[in-house]
């Protein structure tokens, strides 16, 4: 958890790039508690979240992030059908030439899950209970780490 | 590869329908003034084709809601849909929730349609900017449609209804929002009005109250004399009276083609990209020289008006020297 | 009325206490400081260091609490309570196939339990078919798959529809599965007159809350309308509607928010069947509740026990009910899952016997408690059972059910029954002003109210204003407990495979006329406006699909999609 200084110090260098995040629901999944509180704290933090809203299918979050051409794309399920959608997600990304965008993951994940999802290509996953400050604090990283990339 | 080139290839790929480069592109014209000129002047000799549309009113009147119902509507017709969603997001806050989108996610996926939040994130006179040259790309790349989604307060949301051929005001049932809808000053400004959610049961009593403004007169008010202002009831909710507004639509759009306020409007826009490009650079410089500077500092017997004028004039010697 | 405490004795007390203050209290302060400046409950009520019989000096006795099974009812439905009868002990269960369902019922039942609940997966949730492109990867994940009447008869098949009641969580759908629950009770000639159990069929807290929504607002309370209104005039045990504030608590409202919206949406409810022209006696009898029971232990007692006296209230006063059982609030609790931790997941068998406890005290009608892999996948049969335990060993052990309503007089808790009610009477007050819980759904206001809090309580675990073991206090890197956790193994795709397999045979093997007539029929009688339950039953019996009725009645209704809120 990080301190009071060290958000400050996120958010100056949030507030000094254009960091634009999708936040997605895959699938069936009501589920929107978490979603929601991340969308609103990266929001606080200083980026431009887009919230798909619930029951998106991989295409639809794919052609989203195509459209308003975001940095990075966080999605959340607690269906239990995170495999299945994260694959199919990933491999319309490489489909469609931007998987260089970062994918992260929460909801409820059970943890012997987490290395075929890391094989899948999904960047990182959160469990349930990850405070909110490391998923800022990732989000800012990961886009940093592929903007050096990409220039 | 220089900027220019890359550019270049961006749009190529663009053009050529990789949305992804539009997407990009569009990013681009958002963050960066100089290489949005560059785009602009890429494509500016192109004739454009499309017809922008308008859609304005307060928040929660079903805007969004209603545009996914047009282009549905637009896409049965085999029309290319683009959709620019300028969001309310309140200024004091750096961060924003781009909200608009959500009503048309159905449309995601759809090959003809493309759609684009744009955050107002405070930046001075810069969302004009980007608005109107996005609008520009759209036409180049052969959208038919371009749906501007805006409230309509402010500079910025006015300037971008300018450069509309055809604006809808959207309205909903309930006299309060109406009066509300009255002070934001845009009721004067529709082509055709539309009266949303006329499912409720207060919609005949308000319809009724805003025909006899129309009969009045109050409504609508820039080209009374080419176009009487119309209005409609629709349900965007259940998808009623989509079809009658878009044949309303088609109607304005005939009438301003065959009186030449196409191509004028056209020109509107052309020049107005220029005057808010210019606002665009000279308001961020403003701001960086007003930091960075001692001479703003107001001194007690400094003159006001001259002080503001050195200002003035160091920013346009700094913008010339670059 | 009378006080429960006379003024001398009152200004002995205030004497006291003022000497208290000034002597006992700052010695003990000042080696004692206390953890925090302020003590708040889990909704952020505050919380005095002590309550004295000051803090009810203005409560009438007979008036707020009266006696159990008599009005207001804040002590009980029953006079007798738990002396009489144990609450019934309902596990929420379901996954897979229906044979891997009908498996677990048979299981729990011959474990104890004493009710059952169903879980639908999430095609049945939203009401399409197994074969839905959109089902894929998810049937049989969260409940279980019920494409069509088929799968109901197997998942009772050897189970008695006379004698055991069933509750299923189902909303949208709920007239199809309704209907495919009596179908079935039928063909094992269990007649109409014992056929119990619940429908949720609560599409108000949908749009707040599950978001399970399928149809925009009116449609959808038009819809659950039609299952009461059909369910009272021929299924006299079944209990049409569950007004559920479970989900709305677990989505991040506060308990009073919890509170206020259930109730004003039953009040939306009675409003709707009044209007129909039904007697309010002929219905209110029928209407159930639902609560969760969250972890600070005196508010969610204190939030059960002011429930009962608001809806008496407002069913006696302002819909002038006058049948006894027309003013009971009777519900069921379910145990807070969002307070279960995937870090140390076996203190969460801790937390839920306490919430569990809560509940009984509370004087709940029957109870479901979360298993300890809450946090990872539908429970396991292990974890199932551990937690239909934990209320055996409450009901039977602990002597809690011993007395009717142990914790009233207790000053805190009757102080905190009433600032509950106050604060949930501004909320309702609020909603009443806006038309009602419909238009206040359609605005977003219980949405942004809820959304607000959920962040809100975020913020202060994330500041360690409010802690969770494990999770931001004694907090472990290890990962090793997860592990020991055994999670429930569901072949996923073979299930899937296998279902969809069986809805093809059945589309094939039906009678395809018989069934396109009876959606013709459904179809027309939607768009009239008629009650549709005898339709829906009447399509279900010819082996219509979930997915094909649901979407004849997408095309009368439309759909919702929510409007834009964090
Ligand atoms: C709250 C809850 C509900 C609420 C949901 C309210 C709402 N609008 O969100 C209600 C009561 C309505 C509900 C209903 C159901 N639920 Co539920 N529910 C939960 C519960 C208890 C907590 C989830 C939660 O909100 N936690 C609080 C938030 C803040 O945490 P979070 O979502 O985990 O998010 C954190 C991290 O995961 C991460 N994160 C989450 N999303 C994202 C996104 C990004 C981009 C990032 C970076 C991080 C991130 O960061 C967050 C902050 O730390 C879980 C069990 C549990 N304890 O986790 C079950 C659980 C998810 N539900 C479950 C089920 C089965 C259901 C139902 C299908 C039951 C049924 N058959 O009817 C229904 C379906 C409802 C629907 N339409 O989807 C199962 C899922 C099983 C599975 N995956 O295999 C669970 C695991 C419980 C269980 N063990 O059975 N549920
Ligand atoms: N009853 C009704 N509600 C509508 C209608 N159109 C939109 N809405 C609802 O009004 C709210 C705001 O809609 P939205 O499209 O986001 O409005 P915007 O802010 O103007 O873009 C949402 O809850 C919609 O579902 C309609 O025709 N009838
Ligand atoms: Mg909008």
């Amino acid at each position: 958890m990080g301190g009071a200084a060290d958000i400050l110090e996120l958010i100056k260098e949030i507030r000094g790039r254009r960091i634009k995040v999708l936040v997605a629901k895959l699938g069936l999944d009501g589920h929107d508690r978490g979603a929601k509180v991340v969308a609103r704290a990266l929001k606080d933090a200083g980026m431009e979240v887009i919230y798909t809203g619930i029951r998106q299918s991989p295409e639809q979050v794919v052609e989203t992030a195509i459209q308003e051409d975001v940095d990075i794309i966080g999605v959340s399920i607690l269906s239990g059908a995170h495999i299945p959608l994260m694959e199919r997600l990933i491999s319309l990304l490489r489909e469609k030439g931007i998987d260089d965008i970062p994918v992260f993951l929460g909801g409820t994940i059970p943890l012997p899950d987490i290395p075929k999802l890391e094989e899948i290509g999904v960047d990182k996953v959160f469990l349930p209970g990850t405070p909110l400050y490391d998923i800022i604090k990732y989000t800012v990283e990961a886009v940093k780490k592929k903007r050096s990339r990409g220039n | 590869m220089s900027e220019r080139d890359s550019i270049k290839e961006v749009l190529g790929k663009a053009t050529k329908g990789d949305k992804a480069a539009l997407g990009r592109l569009l990013t681009i014209i958002e963050t960066s003034p100089k290489k949005a000129s560059m785009v602009v002047s890429e494509i500016l000799h192109e004739e454009g084709g499309a017809h922008v549309i308008g859609i304005t009113g307060i928040p929660g009147s079903g805007k969004s809601t209603l545009i996914s119902r047009l282009i549905s509507h637009y896409k049965d017709k085999g029309l290319k849909i683009a959709v620019i969603a300028i969001d309310p997001t309140s200024p004091l806050s750096q961060g924003a929730l781009l909200g608009d989108r959500i009503r048309m996610q159905e449309h995601a996926t759809s090959p003809n349609v493309f759609i684009r939040s744009v955050p107002t994130r405070g930046v001075k006179g810069g969302l004009s900017f980007s608005g109107v040259t996005m609008i520009e790309v759209f036409d180049k790349l052969g959208y038919d449609k371009i749906i501007v989604e805006s409230i309509g307060v402010g500079q910025t949301d006015i300037d971008i209804m300018n450069v509309a051929h055809t604006i809808v005001v959207v309205t909903t049932p309930g006299l309060g929002d109406d009066i509300q809808a009255l002070k934001a000053g845009i009721m004067e400004i529709g082509d055709i009005y539309v009266l949303n959610k006329s499912d409720k049961p207060e919609a005949n009593k308000t319809y009724a109250y805003l025909d006899f403004a129309l009969d009045l007169g109050e409504l609508g008010g820039v080209d009374k004399r080419g176009w009487q202002p119309r209005l409609l009831k629709t349900s965007a909710i259940m998808g009623e009276g989509i079809r009658e507004l878009a044949d309303t639509i088609e109607e304005h759009l005939d009438y301003i083609r065959s009186s030449n306020k196409y191509t004028e409007k056209i020109q509107t826009r052309r020049m107005l990209m220029v005057k808010l490009l210019a606002e665009k650079i000279f308001l961020e410089k403003l701001e960086e020289t007003a930091e960075n500077s001692g001479e703003v500092r107001l001194e007690k017997d400094n003159n006001l008006y001259q002080a503001s004028i050195n200002l003035i004039k160091k920013v346009s010697r700094e913008l010339e020297r670059e | 009325m009378t006080k429960l405490y006379n003024d001398k004795a009152l200004d002995e007390i205030k004497a006291r206490l003022e000497k208290w203050e000034k002597e006992t209290l700052p010695r003990s302060l000042s080696r004692f400081p206390e953890r925090s400046e302020e003590f708040t409950t889990l909704s952020g009520i505050p919380v005095k260091r002590l309550y004295t019989p000051l803090d009810v000096k203005d409560t009438s006795y007979m008036e707020k609490l009266g006696l159990p099974g008599e009005y207001p009812f804040t002590r009980g439905i029953h006079a007798t309570m738990y002396r009489g009868r144990i609450w019934t002990m309902r596990m929420f269960s379901g996954f897979g196939s229906a044979e891997d369902t009908n498996k677990r019922l048979k299981f729990l039942i011959s474990h104890g339990e004493t009710g059952l609940s169903l879980a639908f997966d999430y095609p049945t949730l939203v009401g399409i078919d197994s074969d839905d492109p959109l089902a894929k990867g998810e049937v049989g994940v969260c409940g279980v798959a019920v494409s069509s009447l088929l799968d109901m008869e197997t998942i009772f098949d050897g189970i008695d529809m006379g004698s055991i009641t069933t509750n299923m969580t189902i909303n949208p759908p709920a007239p199809v599965l309704l209907a495919m629950y009596v179908a079935t009770a039928e063909k094992q000639g269990v007649p109409y007159s014992k056929i119990g159990g619940t429908t949720q069929n609560d599409p108000l807290k949908e749009f707040i809350a599950q978001k399970s929504y399928v149809f925009p607002p009116e449609p959808s309370v038009k819809i659950a309308m039609d299952v009461v209104e059909w369910s009272v005039k021929n299924l006299p045990k079944w209990n049409p509607i569950s007004i559920s504030g479970y989900h709305i608590r677990e989505a991040g409202s506060t308990a009073v928010q919890e509170l206020a919206f259930t109730i004003a949406d039953g009040i939306e409810y009675v409003r709707h069947l009044i209007n129909r022209g039904l007697d309010v006696d002929s219905f209110a009898p029928r209407l159930s509740f639902f609560f969760d029971s969250h972890i600070n232990f005196f508010e969610e007692i204190a939030k059960f026990r002011a429930a009962r006296r608001m809806w008496a209230k407002i069913m006696r006063e302002w819909f002038n009910a006058k049948k006894e059982r027309s003013l009971w609030m009777r519900f069921h609790t379910q145990t807070a899952g969002v307070s279960l931790t995937a870090q140390q997941p076996f203190n969460n068998i801790i937390r839920t016997t306490i919430e569990a406890l809560a509940a009984v005290l509370g004087g709940t009608q029957s109870l479901h408690t979360n298993s300890l892999d809450e946090p990872f996948r539908v429970p396991s049969e292990f974890a199932a059972k551990i937690a239909l335990r934990t209320q055996q060993i409450i009901a039977y052990e602990t002597g809690v059910a011993d007395t009717v309503d142990p914790l009233a007089g207790s000053y805190y808790v009757e102080w905190l029954t009433d600032k509950m009610e106050e604060e949930a009477w501004k909320y309702i007050d609020r909603i009443e002003m806006m038309g009602g819980m419909t238009e206040a759904v359609k605005r977003g206001y219980p949405q942004r109210e809820i959304t607000e809090a959920s962040f809100r309580f975020q913020r202060e675990v994330e500041e360690r204003k409010r802690y969770i073991v494990g999770v931001n206090i004694f907090v472990e890197e290890e990962e090793d407990e997860i592990r020991n956790v055994p999670l429930l193994d569901i072949n996923q795709r073979e299930i899937e495979k296998r279902q969809i397999e069986r809805l093809r045979k059945l589309r094939r093997q039906r009678n395809n006329e018989a069934v396109k007539d009876a959606l013709n029929k459904l179809r027309k009688a939607a768009s009239k406006g008629e009650n549709i339950m005898p339709y829906v039953l009447e399509a279900v019996k010819k082996y219509a699909t979930l997915g094909e009725i649901m979407n004849t009645l997408k095309e009368v209704y439309g759909i919702w999609v929510e409007p834009p809120i964090y």
